[in-house]
């Protein structure tokens, strides 16, 4: 069987799954069969995703099904870039489903997840496989629309059900944005597969990448249309969570690429110069966003954003790139934005994983109520901290890798002639910088708070180690990490089909290069190994102790600790999530939060407890969600009006509305003749 | 010419648009003071330099001038002026030290680019040139709006006509006439403003210039 | 054979930076101590206090965890293998092309990253603050070296330190960008290493001190490795400018051994010559509240900005 019918007989295979669940005796029988289930087939689906990416060079496999829309059917396609997303959504989805084998033991009402959880991969996977409009959006639907069903899936709590409210109408329009590139670009002959798409050119291809960027932007959650992201994200169970950010925002930019470098013919010079600089923004709101968070899960949706927008700076770049014909530079550009692609997929589906393995010990997001968990679940902590440095861009992990090579590319964007190019790029390398700098803070903060120090309440003192399918899924992603990280040039070589099917050119091939260092263009311009890094680190940390504890002392006491000499007891003096924010909310938040600190000191003598208060606003929400929320309110009112009318007055409307249309057509016709 | 005498003459115009950074930095009166005869000893080693490369003694004239003048005298006559008036303390500055900073960086940018388009055909390093002396006079103009306190409002000012000198010296030599004729309007404008400081002192008890705009009807 | 001929000077530079890590220390402790017209303590102090706490018992607070006690050797190998890769009296060694600048800026990122774990771990309020501070400035002082690290390349066209080192003794000119990263990398690395307008290095038991705040429960032998990794650190930064800014008397690749030695020789010069420029630097100012410290960092990274954009827009900078 060929990897593109192993892919599509998954689908009906998985969308069957919850039949399982439906024969068990029991929640936690349904649960494991339902979640083995998705697993193995979402294995199976990896398996032969790989072996076309490695195996096919990209050449595509396409295959057209009589169902669907009676004149146009369902045409399927697998070249290179389908299936390294199709690696990406199947390795989630594999590694997410092993850990729900255990964590959904913990599930309220399993009843509404299990059968929505399938049909969410299901959807994933049709979407990076379909080959023609009408299947990607009816796909892209039925993924929203699952993932809808899990995120309210515990709709008693009423943020859930704001949040799920919010996805719901960004989703649509998302659609909506999408639907009319579409028509975009099949243009007047209506040519719906994505074949006769690449065969003409869009009418107004600069518009049909706006609509893509408000489409596909508010699925991977560009800002400012990442409003829904951080509310949705975290209200679903933590493994769909994982999923949603790990995974989906990646088919958001599957999406993004497919129609962009795929579809919509040679790229403008202006592209790139749009893409960037919102990119960038994207980068620094989201992890300052997610610094000044004390909620874990909603602090790891954050850092999705700032993630996007790290590979949409390396898109645009790419698209930069490609405008002024330097196909070498744009494969670096776009290697890296794939690669960190991956990356994100594996330390974000890992992160989740953990705060998943907390709430289910502690049954606390919350930060500030944790505490000292390293004690408890030390392996949890230690796949956390694993998942920790590589998102903070850390070597010898794999987040560095994809940041590295981002800089790469920005620093081969002198050459390009575009003004605009050369004021934006420094601008948008301070702020890729200085997003890098912040989430590493942000996961000192998230790390810190929560395994470190003590116990803040009785829940993280009684936490209990997660069980032996989370704990096999976490140290699965932390050790493909640790691989990637070590081993990039051969994750760029299994890369490049996927690259040159959309630039025309790869990076050179890294494989052969002695001791497996990468170097994207020439060795006398940069080069890193993982490889030795990892090998002189751990090898000088083994000497290091090895001498200290031979020739010194290995002799140790415990004792109370230290600190100055007033050690406090009360485990409520320890730095919280928001003190430990402090400092960079001072810096930062003042400008882009406006956040105000307002300290209540009660008179001299007044025994009442002193309050400092934060308030701090989203810009993004204050300037333009408000006023459209406010404008549709206002018009919803005025037309409330229209429900209380006569008989004589509705018909009066439709006679109205009929002679304008009228009048239109009898306009456009003497305009166009 | 070698490149070695342009690299310098590079250097010292970079180094002029770096001291006005430091200038819309600082925020303490006597250590702006001691930044801005910096500048200046700055632009007089400038225009020194240019007058030797381009064999035009003249202009040594004015490189003294700025030293003498603007590197020594202006400073210590501030500095006397900022003790009698007792203001020796942290200068207000409207909208904080990073957004005025990010902003200075747009205009370096902007006149980068507007320079080095206008005059494409120039020599580049007179073009870059030029565009130094552009970003030291918006600078200049930038600390002028930020500032609300007289005394830094003047060195800003200064600032701003140490660039128009360096912009003059850069284009191959400027009649020796108009740089005097500057140079005394700077010093009368000096004497005007050190005058008018007293006044507002008179009138107000205070040097910020905020404190005018009551009189004028707009009260913030 | 050839390989192991290689890996000769390779181990040198590893054994040479642990070698003059504390010398250093102790040569600026006993300048400052001059200029402050006190005798100060011997040269080889440093060396001293290092055996002695390795030889004494380790205390560790009841609630340490396995982080906090293989944290220091973590920070102490992610220093020492960056300050091995930076060229101190060679360029091109065996493994110079191991991690370019930014990767090795991103390696003393790894080590920060931990010391800023550890500061946490025993729940104390003065590791909080020391944590929380070491981390915003460093969200300043991080992007400030990458901006560093991008003029240079610009520059040079090439992130690899020992590009960058042949390429300023070859081209060596006066540019504009490259004040801009020099001033730049001063402040980036006063701040890194705790030096005095950022924080008092000399300092103990106050509410404005960062670096001890975060090792304050360490004692014993951990404390000797996390002392040692800040003296490798400030090595570093002097390395680093010495190779960049004056790069003359390095041994290139293969050199003979007089080669080598004259390398030695002049970086020792290139230390001792530093070393006193930053005391002097350290006794004529003052130290800065800890708000004002952000105004300093970002001078620093708008100037690489700067320096940065400059080069974009024209390569004659």
């Amino acid at each position: 069987m060929t990897p593109l019918a192993v892919a599509l007989w998954s689908i009906p295979a998985l969308l069957c799954a919850p039949m399982l669940a439906a024969t068990a005796p029991r929640w936690s029988a349904a649960t494991r069969r339902t979640y083995g289930a998705c697993f193995a087939l979402c294995f199976i689906v990896l398996v032969a995703a790989f072996v076309h990416l490695v195996g096919a060079r990209n050449t595509a496999a396409s295959l057209h099904l009589p169902i669907g829309l009676p004149w146009i059917g369902a045409h399927f396609r697998l070249d290179g870039l389908s299936a390294f997303f199709l690696v990406v959504v199947n390795l989630g989805a594999a590694g997410a489903s092993l850990f729900a084998i255990g964590y959904g033991e913990h599930e309220e009402s399993p009843g509404r997840v299990l059968p929505f959880y399938p049909a969410f991969l299901a959807g994933m996977n049709l979407v990076v496989l379909a080959d023609d409009a009408f299947t990607f959006l009816v796909s892209w639907e039925f993924m929203s629309l699952s993932s809808w069903a899990l995120v309210v899936a515990h709709h008693k709590d009423p943020d859930n059900r704001r949040a799920g409210f919010i996805y719901i109408m960004m989703a649509s329009f998302g659609t909506l944005a999408l639907l009319l590139a579409f028509g975009l670009l099949a243009g007047g002959s209506g040519g719906y597969s994505f074949t006769e798409m690449r065969g003409t050119t869009a009418a107004l291809p600069g518009l049909v990448l706006l609509l893509v960027l408000l489409g596909a932007g508010s699925k991977a959650g560009l800002v400012p249309l990442h409003v829904w992201l951080p509310l949705a994200h975290p209200a679903a169970p933590s493994h769909v969570s994982a999923l949603m950010s790990g995974v989906m925002t990646k088919v958001a930019v599957y999406g993004f690429i497919r129609i962009v470098f795929d579809l919509n013919g040679p790229p403008a010079w202006w592209w790139s110069v749009v893409v960037i600089p919102l990119a960038g923004i994207t980068c620094v709101l989201g992890v300052l966003s997610a610094l000044m968070q004390h909620d874990l899960k909603r602090l790891l949706a954050y850092h999705t954003v700032e993630n996007i927008g790290i590979i949409f700076i390396g898109l645009g770049l790419a698209l930069a790139f490609s405008a002024h014909k330097m196909p070498a530079a744009a494969a670096l550009a776009l290697t890296a934005a794939l690669l960190h692609v991956f990356n994100h997929s594996l330390f974000k589906s890992l992160l989740f994983f953990g705060a998943g393995a907390v709430l289910a010990s502690t049954r606390e997001r919350d930060m500030e109520h944790l505490g000292g968990l390293i004690h408890r679940m030390p392996l949890t902590a230690f796949t956390f901290l694993t998942g920790c440095v590589a998102i903070s861009a850390l070597p010898p992990l794999n987040g560095f890798v994809s940041e590295w090579l981002t800089f790469q590319a920005i620093l081969l964007s002198p050459d390009v002639p575009s003004w605009g190019i050369k004021l934006l790029v420094p601008a948008v390398g301070a702020m890729l910088a200085l997003s890098a700098a912040l989430a590493a803070a942000c996961f000192v903060k998230a790390f810190g708070v929560t395994f470190l120090g003590r116990a803040r309440t009785g829940a993280a003192q009684t936490a209990q180690e997660a069980d032996r399918f989370s704990l096999a899924a976490m140290f699965g992603a932390a050790a493909l990490c640790l691989l990637v990280g070590i081993l990039p040039g051969v994750a760029i070589d299994v890369l490049a089909p996927a690259v040159e099917g959309l630039v025309g050119a790869r990076m050179p091939s890294q494989s052969t290069i002695s001791w497996l260092s990468i170097v994207p263009v020439a060795e006398s311009r940069s080069s890193y190994n993982g490889l030795l890094v990892f090998v002189f680190i751990t090898m000088s940390t083994l000497v290091a102790i090895e001498i200290i504890h031979r020739f010194a002392s290995r002799a140790v006491r415990r004792g109370p600790a230290w600190d100055c000499g007033f050690p406090e007891p009360s485990p409520a003096t320890q730095y919280t999530a928001d003190s430990f924010a402090q400092p960079i909310r001072r810096v930062f938040g003042e400008v882009v939060f406006m956040a105000r600190e307002r300290v209540d000191m009660p008179a001299p003598g007044n025994a009442q407890p002193a309050r400092m208060t934060v308030t701090q606003r989203d810009p993004v929400w204050d300037a333009i969600y408000s006023p459209i929320s406010g404008a549709t309110s206002v018009a919803a009112d005025k037309l409330g009006y229209l429900q209380f009318l006569t008989i004589r007055q509705y018909l009066s409307l439709v006679f109205v509305a009929l002679v304008v249309l009228l009048f239109v057509l009898m306009l456009v016709m003497l305009v166009w003749t | 010419m070698d490149a070695t005498a342009l690299d310098v003459a590079h250097l010292l115009a970079g180094g002029m648009v770096l001291i006005s950074f430091l200038l819309l930095y600082q925020d303490r009166m006597f250590a702006l003071l001691n930044v801005f005869a910096l500048h200046a000893i700055v632009l007089a080693a400038s225009v020194a330099w240019q007058a030797h490369i381009q064999n035009a003694p003249h202009l040594y004239v004015p490189a003294a001038i700025a030293l003498i003048l603007k590197g020594i005298i202006i400073p210590v006559a501030l500095h006397r002026v900022v003790i009698r008036l007792g203001i020796h303390r942290t200068i207000e500055t409207v909208g904080g030290i990073g957004p005025t900073m990010l902003l200075g960086m747009g205009l370096v940018a902007l006149s980068m680019v507007v320079m080095l388009r206008a005059a494409a055909t120039a020599d580049p390093l007179a073009r870059e040139d030029l565009a130094f002396a552009l970003s030291v006079l918006l600078l200049g103009l930038l600390m002028m709006v930020t500032r609300r306190n007289a005394v830094s409002q003047i060195v800003g000012f200064m600032s701003l006509e140490n660039g128009l000198i360096l912009a003059a010296t850069g284009a191959k030599g400027m009649p020796l006439v108009v740089e005097i004729s500057v140079a005394f309007s700077v010093l009368v404008a000096f004497i005007v403003i050190g005058v008018f400081l007293f006044r507002i002192r008179e009138r107000f008890d205070s040097v910020d210039v905020q404190a005018l705009d009551v009189y004028r009807g707009e009260q913030r | 054979m050839d390989l192991i001929l290689e890996l000769i000077p390779q181990g040198a530079q590893m054994i040479l930076v642990l070698a003059l890590a504390p010398l250093l220390l102790g040569y600026t402790r006993k300048v400052k101590a001059r200029l402050l017209r006190r005798r100060g303590p011997p040269l080889l102090q440093p060396y001293r206090d290092l055996l002695r706490l390795i030889r004494k018992e380790a205390v560790l607070a009841e609630n340490a965890s396995w982080l906090f006690r293989s944290g220091p050797y973590m920070i102490f190998s992610a220093t020492w293998v960056a300050a091995a890769l930076v060229p101190t009296f060679a360029t091109g060694l065996y493994a110079s092309w191991t991690a370019d600048l930014i990767a090795i800026a991103a390696l003393l990122g790894s080590a920060r990253f931990f010391l800023g774990l550890v500061g946490m771990d025993i729940g104390t309020s003065f590791g909080g603050i020391g944590s929380s501070r070491e981390m915003m400035f460093a969200s300043l002082a991080e992007p400030a070296m990458i901006m560093i690290a991008f003029t240079l390349a610009l520059l040079a066209g090439s992130t690899q330190l020992s590009y960058i080192a042949q390429f300023m003794l070859t081209h060596s000119s006066l540019r504009v960008s490259l004040g801009l990263a020099l001033a730049a990398l001063v402040i980036v690395a006063l701040a890194e290493n705790a030096r005095i307008p950022v924080d008092n290095p000399a300092t103990h038991l106050e509410l404005t001190m960062v670096h001890e705040a975060m090792v304050l429960e360490y004692s014993g032998r951990h404390l000797a490795v996390l002392e040692f990794a800040a003296a490798l650190k400030l090595l570093l930064y002097l390395s680093l400018i010495g190779c960049i800014f004056v790069p003359w008397g390095l041994a290139p690749a293969g050199s003979s051994l007089t080669g080598y030695a004259v390398g030695l020789a002049t970086y020792v010069g290139k230390l001792a010559v530093g070393g006193f420029l930053l005391v002097l630097l350290e006794t004529s100012i003052a130290k800065m509240r800890v708000f004002r410290v952000p105004d300093f960092l970002g001078i620093a990274l708008m100037l690489g900005l700067l320096a940065m954009l400059l080069l974009f827009v024209s390569r004659s900078f």
